[in-house]
């Protein structure tokens, strides 16, 4: 049977266009140590490092990790690399946390980033594949056709879309990690924003961010002795999951993917997840492109089927309306992405509010919340949920 | 069913139950990496009488780079067809590491099998020029070293250590070779003797034609399975009794190149030296590392070391990891050995090293 396992420690970069200042090496260890430093250890203490991060060539360098192996404290430790599309930085948590819940390791080091600004992932989306339908518009270029998809199933307003843009950005001043701080956000602003991909403007887009996430993975045991050091307490994983589901199907609804349901439905049967809105006191939810909260909100059975936007045009996502179940309070994707590490600022944030240390950011008195980062053509799906409580 | 051996990693038995590999060729220019791993998948599957809905979880192992766009896994995947959604990942690494992590979930217990698989083609583009680009990205990569070029020098350096001659890796290579003619799936098998290849030419000094690793396109599957679950399918299942894998820096140039620290360690956690091993599968692209890790996992005279002819008969980028894991279970299902060594490597000069050591009752 699979042993506890908590987060112990956590660590990030403030998210930038250009981290001029620093080389790969040095990103992933700024993000590292502040993760070790939050759990009271060292990298002596660390029995495994597994590193995570979307294509390689978003920098250019085929897999790094071999080349950051001094960097993060690895040499003559394991070390392993995940890659799983967008949702890699949510993926290499859990490979990380089976590392600790399997009973091979005490204490893993978990860390993924991307450094955007060494090479251009817009570019590197748009090489063209034999048989395949070249994308040369990136990722919003691919999703936009699926967000008005939902618009016309749903029946959603066109507004929400720009809702969700200023919310994000609005949770994003109170966090200083956070790429995008535009104090003067407003609908008007989203509105006059460029048209990209319609119904997406550019500020309802994600930025290209560089930046670092890392975590400290450690048995029950660990837990004890890091909050005993520390003072601060563990988030405690109570269930991991994740989905994939093929490329080349007909039967595919890329709206609301099965992959996504089902990830869900094993999540919350390991957890006791019976009613997410009410379960959980906040989620932390990959939303690159405005619209995905709405489509999130029905796919992890936050509400019913096309009713997501509703939610969202409530103020029930906004801590700053007092929303019932916040999404996204760091910002999110949408005020930060560093691709790979995306999908674990999203699992990260979700720990540091269980722990309670969020900061300015901090939803109150948060015990129980959702992280969740998605891949591909929405076909790769990780989640987890983390509490205060031990399960 | 026939009991489960002692375990000196994790605590609850997992064997290899099937194994497939595709025809290791030089160059794949009718199939692409989805068409090439059809049959493959479907083999591993065949083999045993099941199907994709009979594995809990699905890992693979392959790299972007190869093919020269993101997302090469994301493709590959529609291999197996994982509709209903399956739970599956992917590491940018060897499929040996795939095999690791899947072993890894099978320890929870909460599933029974596993499909492992990975694949690379060689082919698509100049792989010397390729590799290069694994490489330290500010101090290394820009000066475009490729791997046989740094092998080079790991072998001089055994070399003016003292270590081994070049007649040492022709024997090396002219043994692999030979064993390879045994290979259905070898890629290059002849029979030659050492001082016939030591004639060749150079290609970088010290390595001749013979002691560097063809290029390859290939793909492999492997089927794990735990407990009684490894007996429903296999006969003599050949169980993981020992898995472990290190790494050492990137800087070629800060280490001892001529030994393998990061081999000798992940031997000793997976209890290699505990009991007398049959035979080996190192994964060696050149010839001069196969005595490199021999000497890391302290194999004696009477181990059988790569009786499939290694990486020297077919070096399928990231699937000849897992291949050696899988020639290894075949010999312990056949009797041919009870307990066996494989390994995997990854990274210039032997960087990175996986090793498995797989037992039959």
């Amino acid at each position: 049977m699979a042993e506890r396992c908590a987060v112990i420690g956590v660590g990030q970069t403030v998210a930038k266009s250009k981290r001029e200042d620093v080389s790969i090496a040095g990103l992933v260890r700024e993000a590292a140590v502040a993760a070790l430093e939050d759990a009271g250890l060292t990298f002596a203490d660390i029995d495994a490092v597994v590193v995570g991060k979307a294509p390689d060539m978003f920098e250019g360098v085929m897999m790094p990790e071999l080349y950051l192996a001094p960097a993060l404290g690895a040499v003559g430790k394991p070390m392993f690399r995940v890659h799983t599309a967008g949702s890699v930085g949510g993926s290499t948590a859990i490979v990380a946390s089976h590392l600790v819940a399997s009973g091979i390791h005490e204490r893993v080091l978990t860390v993924a980033f991307e450094k955007q600004s060494d090479s251009d992932a817009m570019w590197a989306l748009s090489v063209p594949q034999p048989f395949s339908a070249p994308l040369l518009a990136g990722a919003g270029g691919y999703f936009a056709p699926i967000i008005r998809a939902y618009m016309y199933r749903s029946g959603a307003p066109r507004d929400i879309g720009m809702m969700v843009a200023v919310k994000d950005r609005l949770h994003a001043l109170k966090n200083p990690y956070a790429h995008l701080h535009l104090p003067d956000i407003s609908m008007q602003m989203v509105e006059e924003s460029i048209m990209l991909w319609d119904p997406l403007h550019y500020l309802e887009s994600c930025p290209s961010s560089d930046g670092a996430a890392a975590m400290v993975i450690g048995s029950e045991k660990a837990a004890g002795a890091s909050t005993a050091a520390t003072g601060r307490p563990p988030a405690w994983i109570h269930g991991m999951a994740m989905r994939s589901e093929p490329t080349m199907f007909a039967g595919r609804d890329q709206v609301n993917p099965q992959a996504g349901r089902d990830c869900a439905a094993d999540l919350y049967k390991q957890a006791g997840i019976t009613n997410p809105r009410e379960d959980f006191d906040m989620a932390e939810v990959y939303v690159p492109f405005s619209w995905y909260e709405p489509m999130w909100l029905e796919n992890l059975g936050f509400c019913p089927e096309g009713e997501g936007w509703k939610l969202t045009q409530a103020g029930a996502t906004s801590m700053i309306e007092g929303g019932d179940i916040p999404w996204n309070v760091s910002g999110g994707v949408l005020s930060s992405n560093p691709i790979g590490a995306s999908g674990m600022l999203r699992f990260l944030e979700s720990a540091l509010q269980v722990r309670g240390l969020a900061g300015e950011h901090q939803v109150p008195d948060a015990r129980r919340a959702l992280g969740q980062a998605y891949g591909g053509g929405s076909q790769f799906f990780a989640m987890w949920v983390v509490s205060a409580e031990r399960p | 069913m026939s009991g489960f051996p002692d375990l000196t990693s994790g605590s609850r038995p997992v064997g290899v139950v099937s194994f497939a590999q595709y025809d290791n060729v030089r160059r794949e220019d009718n199939r692409n990496e989805v068409e090439m791993l059809m049959p493959v998948v479907a083999e591993v599957f065949g083999n045993i009488g099941i199907t994709k809905d009979d594995v809990g979880f699905i890992c693979s192992g392959s790299t972007d780079y190869l093919i020269g766009g993101p997302f090469s896994f994301v493709a590959a995947l529609d291999a197996v067809g994982v509709w209903p959604p399956r739970a599956e990942s992917h590491v940018e690494m060897d499929g040996a590491w795939a095999l690791y992590e899947a072993w890894v979930l099978l320890q929870e217990g909460e599933i029974d099998a596993a499909l492992v698989y990975a694949f690379g083609r060689s082919s698509m583009g100049h792989l010397g020029e390729i590799m290069s680009v694994q490489l330290d990205p500010y101090y290394l990569a820009p000066l475009w070293p490729d791997p046989t070029s740094l092998a080079a020098l790991q072998a001089q350096a055994m070399i003016d250590k003292g270590a081994a001659s070049e007649a040492d890796f022709a024997a090396v290579a002219s043994r692999s070779r030979r064993s390879a003619l045994l290979n259905p799936k070898a890629q290059i098998a002849y029979d030659r003797t050492p001082e016939q290849l030591l004639a060749e030419d150079y290609e970088v000094a010290p390595l001749r034609r013979h002691a560097l690793p063809p290029l390859t396109d290939g793909c492999a599957a492997i089927v794990l399975a735990a407990g009684d679950r490894a007996y429903e399918l296999c006969e003599r299942p050949a169980f993981i009794t020992g898995i472990d894998h290190r790494i050492e820096t990137h800087a070629v140039g800060a280490r001892d190149l001529t030994v393998s620290p990061s081999t000798k360690l992940a031997g000793e956690k997976s209890g290699v030296g505990a009991k007398k091993v049959d035979i080996a599968e190192l994964h060696a692209p050149y010839a001069h590392q196969e005595l490199i890790l021999a000497e890391a996992l302290g194999l004696g005279d009477g181990v059988d070391v790569n009786p499939s002819g290694g990486a020297l008969a077919a070096n399928p980028m990231m699937s000849a990891g897992l291949i050696r894991i899988g020639e290894s279970a075949q010999r312990i299902w056949s009797g041919q050995a009870d307990r066996a060594v494989a390994h995997a490597t990854s990274g210039p000069c032997l960087q990175q090293n996986l090793v498995c050591v797989l037992e039959g009752v």
